[in-house]
């Protein structure tokens, strides 16, 4: 029996028969077997997604979809039950199976009572995500992206840590739910220009600009979904439910909150529906992305809380992915991509941390630790090691993302100033700030009030079983990144030059003066048909099949 | 079977059992369960709903069947709206089996009457005369203004009864003064006959009055905004599971009516209505959620909620003919299974004398009775729009129709009110789930659910998540129920049967 034509439906299939099953199970006080069997569907899952990287084709044509099913769902309108993984979103299906037990690990003694609720809520989350990473069916993806709120924001409502918790979860579903309408109208409009709504279709006709002809509502329409995307990111001035979010979450919620669901919606459907608008936002998005990181940096840089601090530093992380990503590089949008890994594996480890820290102190004011590094040795490494790999230290994964990221923003015809590109970098060193000191704050100097008079503990067995392979792959994703970029390049050399294959024929008599291209960033008022004239020119002349001109791409500045 | 009879065997057989109700009810001993009764007319509704089922037969077999002097119409549509009916009848039946028991029961009433309003509103939907459905509409609206109050002893019980009362006698007059006018301008009051002489009247300002006091008429039997007020106040003060009913069961039918009306009596004017159904539909989603968010009483909240989903129907109708009818009648069912579910719930939850009424009294639901909670949470999504839910596919056509046809703006007030509507739905799921607020807020002892109320909720439930994941087969009914709704004249609507002089004459 051949796997790979039902696989993504066993990874689908496998949480959902999994909550269902436990939605079955009575409950009984102290009992674990619940979590017992959410980490059984979780394991099998993560198993079942690795089937993946092991059979996926490298060699397969750029933009392919591989393990497709296709199959009608519904005749009018069109809807297909239309599933598929491209380099893009293989590692993140992998990432998502992979996060999922670590999180039923960390909720093991943090969720004591209503224990069938929490798994069935969590594995449904897993469900809605892995759906969003798979689905192919515009239609289908918007199903599992509504899901995706529903057992998050009762996660939130449930398990919220203080009183604050309903506001928190209403909080977080309308900022992300009203957007959601007006995406669903964007995609309404799509359908009725087009017939259809499946995603190749939909990319095949926006390369030959077959989608409509009025300017005015494709732009309307792509900002309809980049705002739908990027408050689920969120991207600078939308992040208002983060914070509240991330303090009320359980840690296995928190592990998924923020980041990869948002950033690998820009990457699959704006970028691949609207290549042109998605250019032409480019340095707005830019601009944004680096006053996120920096904003985010300086506010967890004063948090005396932790999981704020936590919080803003999610914010000042997603940030720099979505600067990676709107430099329109290939370098810049691989970065991107891997760092939205390496975010996720951090920012898991980071949260699974401060909930052990929670389980053992009851809080998470920073002004009652200190000098904890004597009493837990095996805490303080676990620590150690996940700040480097967020601040970046070379070696670990957050290294390879950054540099990527940073050295696309430089050559990215699209970033407006290079002034942008310096304020992200001071992202990198805020960074660095405010973890150094929190590491500081809690785990050196002298014994804080309530590191003191509480006992605490070290890390136990199960704890090290949900670290250890954490600060594995942190090292290993540093050293060894070519095994996911493989992958993930085969994405990024597309997206990064998607309109070229399409209008190198037009600005092929042009191309002596491709320089003239470069006068640029009167960015929002060129007319939409000419996106040839924001493709990095060497990749337009490698797309003709000629020597690139050379042009250093920094030097416009 | 003689074809008049064939035409009205729902409606007969409704009757029938009503009227049986009454007569056996005073055989039984007072203090003495009514449940049999109640099984009765159980009965008698399926049978009903099997014989609309035996007209679709028919009709597919051979067409739309007409009788009585071509005053009632037998066609997919009308089938439709009475499997429809008949289905909410009967799930509603189920659950209050054993709401209406104690030692002062009026179930026998209650039960006939149900079949009763029934009989209203299948007769509304399958009249193609006017005449024929301001009958339907009285029969119906009489039974349930009684209905409205039947927790007697209760001073909101009255109140919602007479409010509905008056406002409803209001509202048919105005019905039936459109009806009058529209018999001015067109010297019929037959729906064939008004759409082939309306083109031709001399009079147009006339019938234009007539189609507006005819949409005010109907608007008020769905509440749409402007003309809700009724609705909070008999929601809140009739008896959960007559709520569940009355605003789905009535409302389907007067869609119907309108959709008829305005589709195959009235299509030469469709520019002009189209303008009045979009202020309606603006009003009725804007007013609606915006008054759903200031309400504690979960019976209000559901209210505005229903007033809200009202607009969101309206919507639908600015599509062409063929969608919005389809849309229009796909919506009704996904809204009649989530809202009487939610209402079924609801009465389970707050127990039968009703003790738990605020948003306050639900907090903390989850730890009682989970289940029951969790389904509650199913139908809010729904009421919200979820996908896989019939609420999200309800609104996807109203929508893409209105979108397809231009309405852009329209589609785009309609989805961001749902935005704005997930906020108070979402404040009753959190507070379902969320710790109870006040520890000693044990109201009552958790009552078993009866096994038919449980049936009843089960069904409404899969009929919620059918119409999520399955939307075709109900939209292929639908689909089919457009054509014959307008037999013939999106052909060739100049043919008039009536002479149009009359009407002239009177101008002179």
């Amino acid at each position: 029996m051949n796997l790979d034509h039902s696989i993504l439906t066993l990874i689908l299939l496998a949480p959902l028969v999994g909550a269902g099953v436990l939605a079955l199970i009575p409950e009984r006080a102290g009992n674990k077997i619940h979590a017992i069997g959410a980490l059984i569907v979780t394991l099998v899952t993560l198993g079942l997604t690795l089937h993946l990287p092991w059979h996926f084709n490298y060699a397969a044509a750029r933009g392919s979809f591989q393990f497709d099913q296709n199959c009608p769902w519904i005749a009018s309108p069109a809807i297909r039950y239309h599933l598929g993984v491209d380099g893009l979103s293989m590692w993140l299906v992998v990432l998502a199976g992979f996060l999922a037990p670590i999180g039923v690990l960390a909720s093991w003694n943090a969720v004591k009572e209503r224990t069938k609720l929490f798994y069935t809520l969590f594995l449904l989350q897993q469900v809605a995500m892995l759906g969003i990473f798979l689905a192919l069916d515009l239609f289908l993806y918007y199903g599992f992206w509504e899901l995706s709120l529903v057992p998050m924001t009762l996660l939130i409502a449930t398990f919220g840590r203080t009183e604050n918790r309903r506001k928190a979860a209403i909080k977080f579903f309308l900022y992300a739910f009203i957007p959601s309408a007006i995406l669903l109208v964007a995609m309404l409009w799509l359908y009725a220009r087009t017939g259809t709504f499946d995603l190749p279709t939909l990319q095949a006709l926006a390369a030959q600009h077959a989608i409509s002809t009025n300017h005015t509502a494709l732009w309307l329409c792509s900002l309809a979904f980049l705002a739908a995307f990027a408050v689920k990111v969120p991207i600078f001035p939308l992040h208002g439910w983060l914070s509240d979010a991330v303090q009320e979450a359980p840690t296995a919620a928190v592990m998924v909150l923020a980041g990869k669901l948002g950033l690998y919606s820009i990457l699959r459907f704006s970028f691949g529906i609207f290549p042109e608008q998605s250019r032409h936002i480019a340095p707005w998005l830019i601009a944004l992305g680096a006053i996120g990181i920096a904003y985010g940096a300086l506010l967890a840089l004063i948090q005396t809380d932790l999981k704020k601090l936590a919080a803003f530093s999610t914010l000042s992380h997603v940030s720099f992915i979505v600067l990676g990503i709107f430099t329109f590089t290939t370098m810049g949008i691989d970065g991107g991509v891997y760092q939205i890994l390496n975010e996720s594996l951090v920012g898991a480890a980071l949260f699974v941390l401060l909930g052990l820290l929670y389980e053992r102190y009851g809080t998470y004011d920073i002004r009652d630790y200190g000098g904890l590094a004597t009493k837990h040795p095996w805490m303080v490494t676990m620590f150690v090691i996940t700040t480097l790999a967020a601040v970046g230290l070379p070696m670990l994964n957050g290294f390879v993302g950054e540099f990527l990221i940073l050295s696309g923003a430089m050559q990215s015809v699209f970033s407006y100033h290079i002034f942008w590109t310096v304020v992200g970098t001071t992202g990198v060193i805020f960074g660095a700030a405010y973890m150094l000191w929190m590491i500081q704050r809690i785990f050196y100097g002298k014994l804080g009030l309530r590191s003191e008079e509480v006992k605490g503990w070290d890390l136990c067995a199960r704890e090290h079983v949900e670290l250890w392979p954490l600060a594995i792959l942190f090292l290993v994703m540093g050293l060894a990144s070519p095994v996911w970029m493989q992958a993930i390049d085969s994405y990024g050399a597309a997206a990064a030059n998607r309109p070229v294959a399409v209008e190198a024929v037009n600005i092929e008599p042009a191309s002596s003066e491709p320089h003239n291209n470069l006068t640029l960033p009167c960015a929002q008022k060129t007319p939409c048909n000419q996106a040839g004239a924001f493709v990095d020119p060497s990749l337009a002349a490698a797309a003709v099949n000629k020597p690139a001109p050379p042009v250093n791409k920094g030097a416009q500045y | 079977m003689p074809t008049n009879l064939l035409t009205l065997l729902p409606e007969i057989i409704l009757t029938v059992t009503g009227v049986l109700v009454m007569l056996a009810e005073p055989m039984i001993a007072p203090g003495k369960s009514r449940k049999p009764l109640g099984w009765l007319a159980i009965l008698g509704t399926l049978a009903s709903g099997l014989a609309a089922f035996y007209q679709l037969q028919l009709v597919n077999a051979s067409g739309p069947i007409s009788g009585f002097y071509a005053t009632i119409q037998v066609d997919a549509f009308s089938v439709f709206f009475h499997l429809l009916i008949s289905s909410i009848v009967l799930v509603t039946l189920l659950a209050s089996l054993d709401y209406f028991e104690g030692p002062v029961s009026h179930a026998g009433e209650y039960f006939a009457l149900a079949c009763f309003g029934a009989t209203g509103m299948m007769f509304m939907t399958c009249s193609v005369e006017l005449l024929m459905v301001f009958i339907g509409l009285e029969i119906s609206s009489i039974s349930t203004y009684i209905l409205a109050g039947f927790r007697k002893g209760q001073a909101t019980a009255s109140e919602s009864s007479l409010k509905y009362f008056l406002l409803g006698s209001f509202a048919t007059a105005f019905f039936l003064y459109g009806i009058a006018l529209c018999f001015g301008a067109t010297g019929s009051t037959s729906i064939g006959a008004i759409a082939a002489s309306l083109g031709t009247t001399a009079t147009p300002a006339l019938a234009l009055l007539a189609i507006a006091m005819v949409v005010i008429g109907l608007g008020f039997k769905v509440s749409a905004a402007p003309f809700h007020v009724w609705t909070p106040d008999v929601y809140q003060g009739a008896p959960a599971p007559v709520v569940g009913m009355m605003s789905t069961a009535p409302k389907a039918a007067a869609f119907a009516v309108l959709l008829r009306f305005l589709f195959n009596a009235a299509p030469m004017y469709r520019n002009h209505w189209i303008v009045l159904i979009e202020i309606l539909a603006v009003l009725s989603m804007t007013i609606g959620n915006l008054g759903a968010l200031m309400q504690r009483d979960v019976k209000r909240l559901l209210a505005y909620s229903s007033i809200a989903h009202a607009g969101y129907l309206l919507v639908a109708f600015t599509s062409i003919q063929q969608d919005a009818v389809a849309a229009a009648c796909f919506y009704t069912a996904a809204y009649a299974a989530m809202n009487v579910g939610a209402f079924l719930v609801i009465t389970q939850l707050s127990g039968y004398d009703e003790q738990a009424r605020t948003i306050d009294d639900f907090t903390g639901m989850a730890l009682k009775r989970p289940g029951l909670s969790a389904l509650l949470g199913f139908f809010l999504l729904s009421l919200i729009g979820i996908p896989f839910t019939g609420g999200f596919f309800g609104k996807f056509y109203a929508f893409s129709g209105a979108i397809h046809n231009g309405h852009v703006v329209l589609a785009i007030i309609g989805l961001a009110n749902s935005g704005v509507a997930c906020f108070y739905y979402l404040r009753l799921l959190a507070a379902l789930y969320a710790r109870p607020v006040r520890e000693d807020a044990t109201l009552l002892s958790p009552r078993k659910l009866a096994i038919p109320a449980g049936i009843a909720i089960a069904a409404s439930a899969v009929a919620t998540l059918a119409l999520g994941i399955m939307p075709n087969h109900v939209l292929n009914l639908v689909q089919r129920a457009t054509p014959e709704t307008l037999p013939a004249f999106s052909v060739a609507p100049a043919v008039s049967t009536l002479p149009p002089a009359a009407p002239t004459e009177m101008t002179r």
